[in-house]
């Protein structure tokens, strides 16, 4: 699935690497909890999360991941968009539920790393 | 052989992360194997998050020679009372402080334990905990 596709589903906003609206992702994960992320295998795939700290960006710098949803219209501030910008993520947030966002992707075909 | 050296501060959950960024960075452009890079960063990211969490200061050494990185992250703090207990999935002494942020699940030792081929965990209760770390490429 596009980014450009998964922001106008999610009628989100992005905030940082609009270059990446083309690339292409097949899964996801939602979570709160970052020592979960930490433990994922998987690359390349979009977290879902209702946190909206510094420590979401280095935990995806860390674990590769490099699309990020922030749900329930929480705000990030800009010294978290400029990290994340540094490190050429995609950065996107939605005022949508953690559950709503994470069901409208799953029905248009994202799919689950477990 | 490349040594790096980093200060950790206790509490600083701004700053907690840094050292991993930087050390991803230097192994890339030394070109060393992309899944061993992201088990050191994510196992030294445990480490640092650990340290901003529980202690009041702490330093990590890491050192890279041609076939291991080796991660030693010393601290002061309150030390590990009991180390096989908090080995265990799922024990956890953190604030409500360090579990907003989303950590603080009693996963971090296990997650380190995971990613590195070798880990060495030394405490002195009301003194601090030594964590050694070896990654073989």
């Amino acid at each position: 699935m596009k980014i450009e596709k998964i922001i106008q589903l999610l009628e989100a906003k992005i905030l940082c690497g609009h270059h990446r609206i083309n690339d292409d992702i097949n899964n996801a994960f939602s979570s709160d909890l970052m020592s979960d992320v930490l433990t994922l295998d998987s690359e390349n795939i979009l977290l879902i999360t209702g946190l909206a700290n510094v420590q979401i960006i280095r935990t995806a710098e860390v674990a590769e991941i490099h699309y990020l949803v922030i749900v329930r219209n929480k705000k990030v501030s800009k010294d978290i968009v400029e990290l994340a910008t540094a490190l050429n993520m995609v950065l996107i947030e939605s005022p949508y539920s953690m559950f709503k966002a994470s069901g409208i992707l799953y029905s248009n075909g994202l799919i689950p790393i477990y | 052989m490349i040594a790096l050296r980093f200060i950790i501060v206790g509490g600083d959950f701004d700053r907690a992360g840094t050292a991993s960024s930087e050390t991803k960075k230097i192994l890339k452009q030394l070109n060393i194997d992309p899944k061993v890079v992201k088990r050191t960063v994510v196992a030294l990211y445990e480490g640092e998050v650990n340290i901003a969490a529980h202690a009041f200061r702490g330093v990590v050494n890491i050192s890279v020679s041609d076939h291991q990185i080796q991660a030693i992250l010393e601290d002061e703090g309150p030390g590990i009372d009991d180390i096989s207990r908090a080995m265990l999935e799922g024990f956890s002494t953190a604030s409500p402080k360090v579990r907003e942020m989303g950590f603080g699940a009693g996963m971090g030792l296990p997650n380190m334990k995971k990613n590195a081929d070798e880990l060495l965990v030394e405490s002195i209760p009301g003194e601090g905990t030594t964590v050694k770390m070896i990654f073989e490429f």
